[in-house]
């Protein structure tokens, strides 16, 4: 007889989805979806609002990454204004992108997914959370805490407030940063960059820990898309798009951001709010294509900081003689990998003259009447996409969320997880095995909030259900 | 000129001719809400909120109207004062689209301070969500007609110290709205100066300057009572100009 098993909400995410598991007559595994039942239509509400409200709106989108729609924001903004942003300004607004980066990986790897990692799949799940860590290792949930704090600070610093700041505008930004801050945030470096060699060491362990786990935690080649430097670094404010295949070949290079949609489209699913991006040349859904650290770090030719591109180069080993890592776990490595360049840039960027300078923004009217911004949101590349009229009001706009690009690679994950682990014959779905699923998830780190613009409660449900939908067992945490 | 002696909640006063309820307690450091009333403004009456008691009424009368009178027993702090202000400001907040997280003036809204001050911590009335405009042709300028109050102080601005009325009301009751001309675009208006002065005197988010981010819009609107001074006391007075915090 076949089944249906839903776990609905997924936790420890930013949002709220389910995941349904079919099953057929033998009790295998024959379909899984990554459901995304929220909707918030920023899209649509935005509509008839000025181009100077854009950054403030938008970034009210999400509490975890406020900055990266902030940012990106402005920068459709600039595009409309169609002005060069000062200096200081850009070293600021990248100060802000690392910022952002670092608080939002550490609340995804010590907050929400070490649990897994250091308590085990298996744990009770009461305990198998933030207050579980702090009870079985203080010391590194208090560093884990405190890396998140650095970020917050950096980004309370620049914009005046930890979340919500309206710092970023079409132009440049809002203030300046003062000299004797600076010398504030570069008083963390030192904690900040061992907290992340910890961090690092952690997820190296835990490489070894679950070698079970792993070959099948989202393990298929894909393409990767992100941006680089124009010499082909890695870039999270600015830079044009690079795409790689699964074999480390790279199939697209310096494409311009503003061009984005002549590169990648949109489906629509009716069972998800979430849209299924892909690589147009490609078509869907054989465009999928993955986004965020794993991307990142699998696309650039280097990094740039000497701590960061030892890593990188111990990462790229992992892809064997392709140097193309494509294994969803490893997510994890290159966010760790991330917040260490996070850190050593960070400090490049205090010691760097422009840093501090009091040019700060560019002023103009409306020149033109379409912009976009692109920017690397710590999920992955994100798209701001506006066209207003000649007073600077918005007539349309488009979002492509990080989360989005990365929702066809995590129904995959999914799917390979539960055939992988789940034998649909015993009837009963044992606890540990959805948590493989749910943490299959959360290797993408997914901020539902943002792509879908939705919030909601997390309890978790699952269900079985018959061939006619009646429901055979359901389990509620 | 005569003195009118009259008492405002148990303290006597002495008031002039031409002098209202409002000025008199302000004149005293007795605090009145208000909302439409700007001093160097004509008062209009239009916002209800600086409403007191008046012994010997049944009836709310505002004060920025009210004439003292001899013997008068005037009380501006009752509890069925307080209800009605919070009732006021909620129906306020009910009727427009008031999102303050993303206006402009956040943090420096008048509205806002008035909703702090009666102690708004939610809304009892439902939310109305009216479909209203935003006019962004002027060279300069927005009017935001969502997070208008209708307090008219635009239009008593436009007309009596600049001179070019440009602003007025169309419609009627909930319906009301502030228009530009013959209601035509504010970038078309014949008769704007381009001057600022509505903007510089609207007490929320609907009338702002081109490119203001959210929470940038600080306002200064002590310059009406400046210039009306030097206009009809012929003094230039400097120090009566701060900026509102």
């Amino acid at each position: 007889m076949s089944k249906t098993i839903t776990i609905s909400p997924v936790t420890r995410i930013e949002g709220h989805a389910k995941i349904t598991i079919q099953l057929d007559d033998n009790g295998d595994v024959v379909n899984t979806r990554f459901h995304v039942n929220e909707f918030r239509g920023f899209e649509k509400f935005t509509e008839g609002r000025l181009l100077w409200e854009m950054p403030g709106i938008t970034s009210r989108i999400c509490g975890i990454c406020p900055a990266s729609h902030l940012i990106t924001s402005a920068k459709a903004g600039d595009d409309i204004l169609a002005v060069d942003i000062p200096e200081t300004a850009e070293r600021l607004r990248r100060l802000l992108t690392l910022a952002q980066l670092l608080q939002s990986h550490a609340l995804s790897f010590f907050h929400l997914s070490s649990p897994d990692f250091l308590l085990g799949f298996d744990s009770d799940p009461a305990t198998r959370n933030v207050f579980g860590l702090i009870a079985a290792d203080k010391e590194l949930a208090r560093r884990g805490i405190r890396l998140r704090k650095f970020g917050q600070e950096i980004i309370e610093i620049l914009g005046g407030r930890k979340i919500h700041t309206p710092w970023t505008v079409p132009g440049g930004v809002r203030e300046p940063l003062d000299p004797a801050k600076k010398d504030y945030i570069k008083g963390w470096i030192p904690e900040a960059k061992e907290t992340v060699a910890v961090a690092l060491k952690t997820i190296k362990q835990i490489h070894k820990k679950f070698v079970k786990e792993i070959p099948a935690f989202g393990n298929f080649r894909s393409l990767f898309v992100g941006l680089v430097t124009p010499d082909g670094g890695i870039e999270h404010y600015d830079g044009l798009i690079r795409i790689m295949d699964g074999d480390g070949n790279v199939i697209a290079d310096k494409l311009p951001p503003k061009n984005y949609f002549e590169y990648f489209g949109e489906a629509v699913e009716p069972w998800s709010y979430l849209k299924f991006p892909y690589y147009k040349p490609m078509d869907y859904p054989d465009g999928m294509y993955r986004v965020g650290p794993l991307a990142r770090v699998n696309i650039c030719d280097f990094i740039g900081t000497p701590l960061a591109e030892e890593e990188r180069k111990e990462f790229k080993a992992l892809g064997g003689s392709s140097g193309c890592v494509n294994n969803s776990f490893y997510y994890h490595y290159a966010r760790c990998i991330e917040m260490l360049f996070a850190v050593e840039r960070i400090e490049e960027i205090l010691n760097d003259a422009a840093t501090i300078g009091t040019n700060i923004r560019s002023l103009a009217s409306i020149n033109r009447t379409e912009g976009i911004g692109c920017s690397e949101a710590p999920r992955g590349i994100l798209f701001h996409h506006y066209y207003v009229n000649k007073d600077g009001v918005i007539q349309k706009a488009n979002l492509i969320i990080a989360t989005a690009q990365n929702n066809l690679a995590m129904n995959r994950t999914v799917q390979q997880i539960a055939t992988h682990f789940i034998d649909g014959k015993k009837g009963k779905i044992a606890e540990g095995i959805l948590n493989r699923v749910e943490a299959g998830i959360r290797c993408y780190d997914p901020c539902l909030s943002c792509s879908t613009h939705a919030l909601g409660q997390m309890p978790l449900e699952i269900e079985l259900t018959g061939p006619g939908g009646e429901v055979l067992d359901t389990v509620r945490r | 000129m005569a003195v009118i002696t009259f008492t405002i909640d148990d303290i006597q006063y002495s008031a002039h001719e031409g002098d209202t309820v409002l000025n008199v307690a302000h004149a005293n450091n007795i605090h009145i809400p208000t909302l439409c009333y700007l001093e160097g403004l004509s008062p209009f009456g239009a916002c209800r909120l600086c409403m007191v008691e008046v012994e010997g009424s049944p009836k709310l009368f505002p004060a920025c109207t009210t004439k003292p009178a001899e013997g008068m027993i005037v009380r501006t702090k009752t509890d069925r004062l307080k209800k009605y202000r919070r009732m006021i400001v909620e129906l306020l907040a009910s009727e427009g689209n008031h999102q303050c997280a993303v206006c402009v003036v956040n943090g420096h809204c008048e509205l806002q301070d008035l909703a702090y001050e009666v102690g708004l911590d939610h809304v009892r009335f439902p939310y109305l969500f009216p479909n209203k405009s935003l006019d962004a042709t002027h060279k300069e300028f927005v009017i935001d007609r969502n997070r208008c109050v209708l307090c008219t102080r635009c239009v008593r601005v436009c007309h009596e110290v600049e001179g070019a009325h440009v602003w007025d009301i169309a419609w009627r009751g909930i319906n009301c709205e502030i228009i530009s001309d013959m209601n035509q675009p504010w970038g078309d208006s014949q008769l704007c100066t381009s001057c600022g002065k509505c903007v510089r005197v609207c007490p929320v988010g609907a009338l702002l300057e081109k490119g203001q981010t959210v929470g940038e819009l600080r306002k200064e609107r002590s310059f009406v009572k400046f210039i009306v001074n030097a206009r009809t006391k012929r003094e230039w007075i400097t120090n009566g100009i701060e900026e509102d915090e």
